[in-house]
């Protein structure tokens, strides 16, 4: 690990809160509703952040705080009451609540656990309460889901079946490639956390091993680790040389050998890198910045690096776990520079300084540095778009590949005039 | 505690990113945790600003909070006044600083700067973002004039004769994110020139802290959006005896008046009357005979305050539709939109959440809807034509071309976006009445998208009841054949009548003769 140079930043951060991430998770858990307690401002940044309106009523909402509420907590426990109620009654097919703390309700210390078990002992056998929070202050951007997935973890009931338990969530068409390529493997007892539905939580125990399949689940792994679960070490699928060590960690936890996975992945893999070239052809030998947001951006530098030959400059990440990304960091070139954390102003002299042929930014950050004449990749864009698998490869590299291709055609006089 | 799926407004504090956003020179600290920064994506996505909003969030954490929040406030007010420089700071707090309550607005008046700093306290558990806007404003103007206060007599509307010069305005409100603004702007102030009048600043939009300070240059203000300027023209008024205008200059009659108003209020005679009623293509495109199929169209409106008066009274006087619902989102306007309702013999719907307007909407059957985007989603499932006409913003609100909705060229606009849509659904009708032709191609998309229930698709209706009625009346043959040949757009009325005779009259079966007499009998 030496090879690689960490750094630290303090200061004014860019990123998006925890709350973001209930923009996939509603969508994964289509049986489930997130209630966010909070203000205005909770309510305004997930429909800035989601596009809501496309929705007629969708899986999610805020209990805005209200002065009234701030001037006691009893009244605020009675009104939060009231609220579930009401959304209850309005729609029955919830089966699952997550009360989602945030920013204002962690400050005046708004006891969500407390009310979610009250909760479920009046609904019980209707709708399931967790609670989680998704604050700015304590958590960045993907991080929401890792402590959605931990409030989900009490609820698993312990068996001591041996199985595959691919966490994280994915895409479902890439769910099912995932599983039929197990399947080919000779591992045909596999589940997936989350869940499809809410109420299908898989069983875990000793004899559960534990495949991640994004780099942000920090807490949810203690937690499964708590409960027996064996967490298979390995690099995430990303890229064809991510998901490829990802199958083999796998394989080799079921003792199945190196030999079958490669001739079952084999022609997969070719097929890749086919498909791979001619987005290479664009990136390679182009200078890649990173900004801190989503923590898939290691992952994403070494593919970048690895399989399209792309230059590092700067790896940022809102936060570092070394344990869980050990097998990422070792696939790293030399003399990578990592930092953890962020201080916008000095990072974006950094960007302008080392004049960047791509930067991976925010949404708020993507047009300013274009209008500079910095191409850029918004990093939300890798939450929403199936890009997991060897299949996928391809499709990672285009979201890269396809600004600077746009770039080159604007910028070119390819027609001449008659 | 609101439960809230969606909201028109953001928190206050965006309101005074707005204000920050629009002006040049000044500098926002915000005392805000890092999820907040969601902020900036609303200029640099929504309005495709290539800048950054002049924001610095001071992003603390929960560990913070054991320790000295304070300190963190003052270390990024003084990295953001070396940055970035700015003539004037504001300096405030989102809903989670105000309740730790470290008061960074005075601590930043106590850091020693030279440059005048503004302390904005915006209550984020009662309030929204055009009031935060309007305060921040206001707030600002206070900041920087209040000393010229004692020392400058009342501003006399007519001094510029003395002083021998064009009469001089501002033009207050336009700011990012506010509904065309960008372009109302550059129609008004051409309006005003043609008539003699110079434009002294437009702010927030473009203005400078300088800017501000040369408000009371002008004679007169020239009140844009009284959401966000109506605090400040009000504060000009009172400590500086300047005037400012009532009437928003949206529709042909309201531009009209609006010029006529600036004229009273400077004594500048206004000597090209006639001349004005010919500035847009509205009125005649109105009056032409093509447009008669407008009259009597029901129409829902809603958005804020500004736009949806105006629109009510185009709709109204201008287009002669009928104003079937009128609503708004702005509390601060309620008052307003109430006593236009009131004009209009509906009642005024007065809320924040978007579920009661789509059921108001489907109480009221229009045949348009002028709203917001979210009227526009609303509309869609429905299967009614939708032109928006306010805030809040989408990418698409943000046109590459010219549109104002102020002025002559704002009427015309307006009369193309809310004309067309209509237009649209003559088509859809037509598609329907032709899709039995050889000619006609399958697979014919139109805008309203194929799963609308729209009550006013004929064939939808047609299907159910041809047939069998829910009354149990049979369509014979020959009545179904009858009924096809009636024009389209009187289709389900001559339906619905024939099938009240038969009914009166007991006829289990309608044919081309009961088709007949039924006419004759409504007649």
């Amino acid at each position: 690990m030496s090879k690689v140079e960490f750094n630290k930043e303090t200061g004014p951060r860019e990123v998006f809160c925890g709350l973001t991430s209930i923009v996939w998770l509603h969508r994964r858990m289509p049986d489930a509703f997130f209630l966010v307690v909070g203000s205005r401002t909770c309510a305004h940044l997930i429909q800035s952040a989601a596009g809501v309106m496309i929705f007629a009523e969708p899986r999610f909402g805020t209990a805005i705080l209200e002065e009234k509420d701030l001037a006691g907590l009893a009244d605020a426990h009675e009104e939060l009451d009231r609220v579930v109620n009401d959304l209850i009654a309005r729609r029955p097919e919830i089966k699952t609540l997550f009360l989602v703390g945030s920013c204002p309700s962690e400050v005046i210390k708004l006891d969500l656990a407390t009310v979610a078990e009250k909760l479920n002992k009046r609904f019980f056998g209707q709708v399931r309460f967790v609670n989680y929070s998704g604050s700015g202050i304590e958590t960045t951007f993907t991080q929401g889901e890792d402590g959605a997935l931990k409030a989900l973890i009490p609820l698993m009931e312990s068996s001591d079946e041996e199985k595959l338990l691919v966490v994280g969530t994915l895409a479902n068409n890439v769910e099912d490639r995932f599983k039929k390529i197990f399947r080919n493997l000779g591992i045909s007892n596999i589940e997936s956390f989350p869940p499809r539905q809410s109420t299908e939580l898989p069983k875990i125990g000793k004899n559960t091993k534990v495949l991640l399949t994004q780099p942000y689940l920090s807490d949810t792994v203690r937690d499964l680790k708590h409960r027996g679960c064996e967490i298979i070490s390995a690099p995430f699928p990303l890229g064809i040389e991510g998901s490829t060590e990802w199958f083999l960690a796998a394989a080799k936890a079921f003792k199945i050998s190196e030999l079958k996975v490669h001739e079952i992945i084999s022609p997969l893999i070719n097929r890749a890198k086919l498909a791979l070239e001619s987005h290479k052809e664009i990136l390679k030998g182009k200078r890649l910045f990173l900004l801190p947001e989503s923590q898939l951006e290691i992952s994403l530098a070494r593919f970048l690096h690895n399989e399209c030959e792309m230059d590092l400059i700067e790896v940022g990440t809102p936060y570092l776990n070394k344990d869980l990304m050990k097998e990422e960091i070792n696939l790293l070139p030399d003399n990578t520079k990592i930092v953890e954390g962020q201080h916008v102003e000095k990072q974006l002299d950094r960007v302008r300084e080392s004049n960047p042929d791509l930067v991976v930014c925010g949404m708020g950050l993507a047009n300013p540095l274009e209008a500079e004449g910095i191409s850029t990749k918004w990093s939300i864009e890798m939450v929403f778009s199936p890009i997991h698998g060897i299949d996928q490869a391809a499709d990672l590299a285009g979201l890269f590949s396809k600004p600077l291709k746009r770039n080159q055609i604007l910028t070119s006089k390819t027609l001449v005039t008659h | 505690m609101e439960l809230t799926l969606w909201t028109y407004e953001g928190p206050p504090h965006v309101g005074a990113m707005r204000i920050a956003s629009s002006m040049k020179d000044i500098h926002y600290v915000l005392h805000a945790p890092q999820g907040d920064t969601y902020a900036d994506l609303l200029f640099t996505m929504i309005e495709r600003r290539g800048q950054r909003p002049p924001v610095t969030y001071t992003t603390f954490q929960a560990r913070d909070l054991g320790g000295d929040t304070a300190e963190l406030v003052k270390k990024n007010i003084k990295e953001a006044v070396e940055r970035f420089k700015p003539k004037t700071l504001l300096v405030g707090e989102s809903c989670t600083a105000e309740l730790i309550q470290d008061q960074p607005g005075a601590l930043a008046k106590g850091m020693g700067f030279d440059m005048p700093i503004v302390n904005l306290e915006l209550p984020a558990y009662s309030k929204k973002e055009n009031w935060g806007a309007s305060e921040t404003f206001y707030q600002l103007i206070r900041t920087l004039l209040k000393e010229k206060v004692s020392s400058s007599d009342k501003i006399n509307p007519l001094r510029w004769r003395e002083l021998g010069r064009r009469p001089k305005v501002n033009i207050l409100g336009p700011s990012l994110l506010g509904f065309r603004c960008r372009d109302d702007v550059i129609e008004i102030q051409r309006i005003l020139s043609e008539q003699g009048i110079d434009t002294n600043v437009v702010a927030p939009l473009g203005a400078s802290p300088d800017d501000i300070e040369r408000l009371i240059d002008a004679e007169i203000n020239i009140c844009l959006y009284q959401e966000i300027a109506e605090a400040s023209c009000e504060w000009l008024k009172r400590n500086f005896g300047m005037e400012y205008t009532n009437t928003i200059p949206i529709g042909i009659k309201n531009t009209i008046e609006f010029i006529n108003e600036v004229h009273e209020k400077l004594d500048l005679p206004l000597t090209n009357k006639e001349e004005l009623e010919n500035k847009s293509k509205l009125p005649w495109y109105s009056k032409s005979v093509d447009s008669n199929y407008l009259t009597g169209k029901r129409v829902f409106i809603f958005g804020d305050g500004t736009h949806a008066i105006a629109a009510a009274k185009i709709a109204k006087e201008e287009l002669g539709f009928e104003v079937v619902g009128l609503g708004t989102y702005s509390r601060e306007m309620a008052r307003q939109v109430r006593a236009t309702a009131k004009d209009l013999n509906v009642e005024a719907l007065i809320t924040n959440n978007y579920l009661e307007v789509e059921d108001a909407m489907k109480k009221t059957a229009p045949e348009l809807v002028l709203g917001t985007q979210m009227e526009r989603h609303s509309a869609k499932r429905l299967g009614i034509p939708c032109s928006v006409i306010s805030t809040p913003m989408h990418v698409q609100d943000v046109p590459a071309r010219y549109s104002p909705q102020m002025g002559w060229e704002g009427a015309n606009v307006i009369f193309d976006d809310w004309v067309h849509p209509l237009m649209m659904g003559l088509e859809e009708h037509l598609i329907d009445m032709f899709k039995h032709d050889f000619e006609f191609v399958d697979g014919h998309q139109s805008h309203l998208g194929h799963t609308a229930t729209n009550k006013n698709n004929i064939l939808n209706s047609d299907k159910k009841t041809e047939k069998n009625s829910k009354e149990g009346i049979i369509w014979t043959e020959s009545g179904r054949a009858e009924l096809t040949k009636v024009p389209f757009f009187v289709r389900g009325k001559v339906k619905t009548n024939t099938e009240k005779y038969a009914i009166l009259r007991g006829i289990p079966e309608i044919s081309d003769e009961t088709l007949y007499d039924a006419k004759a009998y409504f007649s």
